[in-house]
């Protein structure tokens, strides 16, 4: 039976940014970083859930991804239809206003939704779509 | 390939004296090849320079220093192999991505084994001894 999840991956534009976006603006911890050759495995987690990583996987052509492949990963990334993702938050208007204030770029503000929640919509600086969500009480 | 045990004993002159300053011109010398020569036939092999390499090796170095060990940034910074704190810290932001003191705060919950998912290293084909 499978109990739980460790490891997932975002297709990122760039390693280097996404390192400092999710632990400068969003506070995430790095979970490990290992270079092998011209590959290099990064990966980050919540302070709050330290057995979950995400591996923020580099979009470039190489031993997985052909140039065009890349490219056109790229594009799909960068228009926001490749990753999703749902993080939970006990405030989401106070998390948004503290992530706004850092830069982060939001395309919907808190909303309520009928199915309980409140709900905001931002991207990562590689353009993956995240949703904020608080559970209302 | 002719000249393949010259280039591996630079590369293992460099595993082994990288935290000491070390120039292209002794290197080339230990290994009995002209500087243009080794870089060229290093860059072959392994798909970087002599230089880059050693600054991987440093940085390596560095970024397992500052998640696992409790000396400040300007002894690391010495410990690797750097003379200057501030050149240092520049090639450290620009190859990492974050500032060594942002990749200490971050680090400190870091597994402490060189670990790639199975699903990402079969995916990018990687085989090779991990190095952090």
């Amino acid at each position: 039976m499978i109990n739980r999840l460790a490891v997932t991956e975002f297709w990122v534009t760039d390693q280097n940014a996404a390192l400092r976006f999710y632990t400068e603006t969003l506070g995430f911890d790095i979970r490990a970083d290992v270079t092998v050759g011209d590959y290099r495995w990064i990966s980050v987690g919540l302070k709050s859930q330290p057995d979950v990583e995400i591996g923020l996987n580099a979009l470039k052509a190489g031993n997985l991804l052909t140039a065009d492949e890349a490219q056109f990963l790229t594009k799909l990334v960068e228009a926001g239809k490749l990753g999703h993702c749902v993080w939970k938050t006990d405030d989401c208007h106070k998390t948004y206003d503290e992530l706004k204030a850092k830069g982060v770029e939001f395309v919907q503000p808190p909303t309520d939704r009928p199915y309980g929640t409140i709900e905001a919509i931002f991207k990562d600086n590689s353009g993956n779509i995240m949703v904020l969500s608080q559970d209302k009480r | 390939m002719q000249h393949s045990k010259q280039i591996l004993l630079a590369r293992r002159l460099l595993d082994r004296d990288y935290a000491t300053p070390i120039t292209i011109e002794q290197l080339s010398r230990q290994v009995a090849l002209s500087p243009y020569y080794l870089i060229r036939l290093f860059r072959r092999v392994y798909k970087q320079t002599p230089h880059q390499y050693l600054i991987h090796l440093r940085i390596a170095r560095a970024k397992e220093l500052l998640s696992r060990s409790d000396l400040s940034i300007t002894e690391i910074c010495v410990t690797v192999g750097f003379e200057s704190l501030g050149s240092f810290s520049t090639l450290f932001s620009k190859v990492v991505g974050i500032s060594p003191s942002a990749y200490r705060r971050s680090s400190q919950s870091m597994r402490t084994s060189a670990y790639i998912p199975l699903c990402a290293s079969w995916l990018h084909d990687v085989h090779e001894t991990t190095d952090a």
